[in-house]
């Protein structure tokens, strides 16, 4: 277990760094042999693309052997590296580890995509898809995040995005608009954060069995109120028929207009970033905001600090239950509007269970991101990506339907095993604090 | 600085080894004690049980009470009544205890009423009693498993396949079917087990995941193959399990509750009284103690997630072979997650999920009937559960409620933050 005699000489390494290494070997040559046998299935190369779906232009071209030639030359070229040890850890890893991540996404898209000469399909951007699926996982990350940086564990993210959904839908209708209802939706979040907070602060129960039975009453209480709605379409209409946000128009954000309208033409990203409904930009501005407020305000300090040692906070003169207090209500705002997206966001009326494990996949993101709003906002990313993947290669038959519906979680899985392992939470999460 | 800080809180919990639960947040930490109560003394240890009914029964109560103000709101009688409350209260007050008393009887009589009723009592409660014992040694070990619901989608492709393919004789059938169950839950609980000892992996994120890759992958896949097909149907459904595959049935009870009384009697004796399980709950309180002094977390984490699926596998036989259903996409309805309810309120005791299974199970069957004969929303069970459950967790509330005084430990469940 010392040496894997590897060229590198016979100091004396480190198991976890020999482990390190053998991982990044084995994943990276599974890679390869992938690509190799992309590159041999592929019998007709020729793939059209679109590179912006939304203008109605013609597909471009390209060979899908160069893509996957070209993938597998990065590939063997870092599992070389690899191999004879020359990848450092730290951002060497993951730099190495990204590129050949994106070279196998290439080389596998190509390969779904070739062959399909005779039906016409053309390569799809799937990046402004990545970013709709994303938006309540991105709002969910960030309510955890906020919550846990505090030292509340929130596992309630599931019950905040059901009652943000459900009261974004009934309020939009009361007052026939999307926008108003997304402050339903908030309102139903930090009534939720309330409650979490309370039971967690001034009942000291136990954070996980607390989030655990939020979710349930959560679940009850819309499918209950959703029942007590009658079924007289004028009734309904009144209380669950809202309207849903359309794409935000260039012109529509404010101050930012000519930047955005600027940004919108950049081909690719523009229309991934830009041509979304109001949702997608509170998304952008709120993971720059929470990531700003946590690192790089007195506020944020503050919060961070009674996560970690809610002890020395008190000595140093904090209130540390009402920093968590104010933790917890923010993260319910930013829960809410996650919840608003799956009523006014896209799909109008509430129906159960609408948030459909979401909000635990949000709390998969924030575990995955290491409670850091940024990598959190990234790891949701990764799922829509998967999710978008996964919906467009459906219909190109190579690989059967069911099994791409596991992609996003099989994706996940091999992510967090393979990648990411052992995290390690604020210290004093999940454990309430009472002055002595 | 973390790991002398948890390993200094986490030896102080050491002495509650044998009765883990009670090491409950507030009287964890030396700095952190219990909420001060001006009139709270040191009780004589007896009887430490009857303040923790005492809460438990007052819970119950209060979540009826609560209930019972919704029953109120969605009788539609007595809404109407409310717009003239002022100038005629007493129709409210008899609308709105008309409507109460409806629902709430129903609700009795519908669950335990009758014979009848607490036989199908027993069946709703076996595999919530089962799949609970999962998430209960789970959470003894430390772990907090999401994934029963996962296990209990394999176990019963297992069994179910099991069940309607292979030909054996009657009382042979059903053990292979049953083996079969809790073998396929045990692998899919390994999985997550295996994970976490190995890389790491957080088994919160990965049972999660294995639970989307059951119901929504495994399941789907293989209900669209010939091998699980119901010959001449359409639908996503497999054949029901040939009868010598099934649980004996007593009056509308079929032995899978039995079954499910002997699972909680080797849940309890694992924990409680063997090598292993205190191996469990030493890792459960203290994983890095528990390595110093010679046991191996890994193994402990692995063992323990492979026992939780074997346990749901187990739940998923109760409906499979029991109830005689056929796999279908929802065979598994909401029983994984109803179980981390139940292991919640049920304390992470064994006897506690029993107790909590079957409150569950009457609340379930009981909803049902509920809304048959009085018209009430079944989903008012649901509420009702959650208000129990959180009201269980919260004693602190409670007996501010009731004005009990404080004694023992005003313990709630177990289960670390995330554990590292």
């Amino acid at each position: 277990m010392i040496d894997t005699g590897t060229g590198t000489g016979p100091e004396v390494r480190s198991p976890a760094d020999v482990q390190r290494q053998w991982k990044l070997v084995g994943l990276f040559a599974v890679v390869a042999l992938a690509l190799v046998w992309f590159w041999i299935d592929i019998d007709d190369p020729t793939v059209g693309y679109l590179l912006d779906n939304a203008r109605g232009e013609d597909p471009r071209e390209i060979n899908a052997h160069v893509v996957v030639v070209g993938s597998l030359v990065v590939t063997v070229i870092a599992l070389a590296l690899a191999a004879v040890n020359r990848i450092p850890s730290g951002w060497p890893t993951v730099v190495a580890s990204l590129a050949v991540g994106l070279a196998f996404l290439l080389g596998f898209l190509v390969w779904n995509y070739a062959d399909q000469s005779g039906t016409g399909f053309a390569m799809v951007n799937p990046l402004p898809g990545t970013v709709k699926f994303a938006v309540p996982l991105v709002f969910g990350a960030l309510a955890g995040c906020l919550c846990e940086r505090a030292g509340v564990i929130n596992i309630a993210i599931e019950g905040q995005f059901l009652m943000g959904a459900f009261w974004a839908a009934v309020v939009a209708s009361l007052l026939s608009s999307a926008e108003l209802g997304l402050f339903g939706g908030m309102l139903a979040g930090v009534g939720m954060g309330a409650l979490l907070a309370v039971f967690a602060m001034r009942y000291l129960v136990n954070q996980v069995v607390l989030g655990v039975v939020l979710i349930a009453l959560a679940t009850g209480l819309t499918a209950f109120l959703l029942s007590q709605i009658p079924g007289d379409p004028e009734i309904r209409a009144r209380l669950n028929n809202p309207m849903t946000l359309g794409p935000v128009p260039d012109a529509d954000i404010p101050l930012l207009s000519p930047l955005a309208g600027a940004l919108s033409g950049i081909p690719v990203i523009g229309p991934t970033l830009f041509d979304q409904t109001l949702l997608a930009y509170l998304m952008y501005v709120s993971v720059i905001f929470v990531a700003f407020l946590i690192f790089q305000t007195r506020w944020g300090l503050r919060v961070r600090s009674v996560g970690e040692h809610p002890k020395a906070a008190d000595t140093v003169g904090l209130k540390v239950n009402r920093l968590r207090w104010q933790a917890v209500l923010l993260g319910g705002v930013f829960a809410g509007l996650g919840g608003a997206y799956f009523t006014v966001g896209s799909n109008g009326a509430f129906t159960n269970d609408m948030s459909a494990g979401n909000g635990f996949i949000a709390l998969a993101a924030v575990i995955m991101g290491r409670w850091h709003p940024v990598y959190a906002s990234l790891a949701a990313l990764f799922f829509g990506l998967m999710t978008t993947l996964s919906s467009q290669l459906e219909f190109l038959g190579k690989v059967p339907s069911s099994f791409l519906t596991a992609l996003p979680y099989l994706a996940t899985i091999i992510a967090v095993a393979g990648l990411v392992g052992r995290v390690r939470p604020p210290a004093a999460d999940g454990e309430p604090y009472v002055k002595s | 600085m973390t790991d002398e800080s948890t390993s200094a809180k986490r030896s102080d919990s050491d002495e509650h080894a044998t009765d883990v639960h009670e090491a409950a947040p507030g009287s964890v930490d030396k700095g952190v004690v219990d909420r001060p109560e001006p009139d709270q003394k040191p009780e004589p240890p007896a009887a430490t049980w009857l303040p923790d009914a005492i809460t438990t029964f007052a819970s119950i109560v209060l979540a009826l009470l609560v209930g019972a103000v919704l029953i109120a709101l969605s009788d539609e009688a007595a809404v109407e009544s409310l717009g003239y409350v002022f100038s005629y209260p007493q129709d409210f007050f008899y609308f709105a205890g008309q409507a109460i008393w409806d629902s709430y009887s129903s609700l009795v009589s519908g669950s335990v009423g009758s014979i009848d009723a607490i036989g199908i009592t027993l069946v709703r409660a076996a595999p919530l009693i089962c799949a609970g014992l999962g998430v209960t040694l789970a959470f003894r070990a430390g772990l907090f498993n999401i994934g029963a619901q996962g296990q209990l989608v394999v176990g019963a492709l297992f069994a179910g396949y099991v069940g309607f393919t292979w030909d054996l004789p009657p009382g042979l059938h059903l053990v292979a079917a049953i083996l079969a169950g809790m073998i396929g839950g045990a692998l899919w609980g390994a999985t997550a087990g295996f994970l976490k000892a190995r890389t790491g992996a957080h088994e919160v994120i990965t049972t999660i995941m294995l639970n989307y890759l059951a119901t929504r992958f495994l399941l789907i896949y293989l209900l669209s193959k010939d091998a699980f097909q119901r010959p001449g149907s359409d639908n996503a459904q497999s054949p029901r399990p040939a009868d010598s595959a099934r649980f004996p049935e007593i009056g509308n009870v079929h032995l899978g509750v039995l079954v499910a009384i002997a699972a909680a009697i080797v849940v309890w004796w694992l924990i409680e009284r063997s090598t292993f399980g205190f191996e469990l709950r030493a890792v459960g309180a203290n994983a890095d103690a528990a390595r110093t002094a010679g046991m191996s977390p890994a193994r402990v984490y692995t063992m323990a997630m492979l026992l939780a699926g074997l346990l749901a596998g187990l739940a998923a036989t109760m409906n499979v072979l029991g109830k005689g259903d056929s796999l279908s996409p929802g065979v598994a309805g909401s029983i994984g997650f109803d179980a981390i309810t139940v292991a919640l309120l049920g304390r992470a005791t064994p006897l506690g999920t029993v107790l909590a299974g079957l409150l569950f199970g009457a609340l379930s069957v009981g909803g049902t009937a509920m809304q048959a004969s009085a018209g009430t929303p079944k989903e008012l069970g649901d509420v009702l559960q959650a208000l129990i459950v959180l009201f269980v967790a919260a004693p602190a509330l409670v007996r501010g409620i009731i004005r009990l005084r404080a004694q023992g430990g005003g313990a709630t469940v177990m289960a670390k933050g995330w554990g590292s």
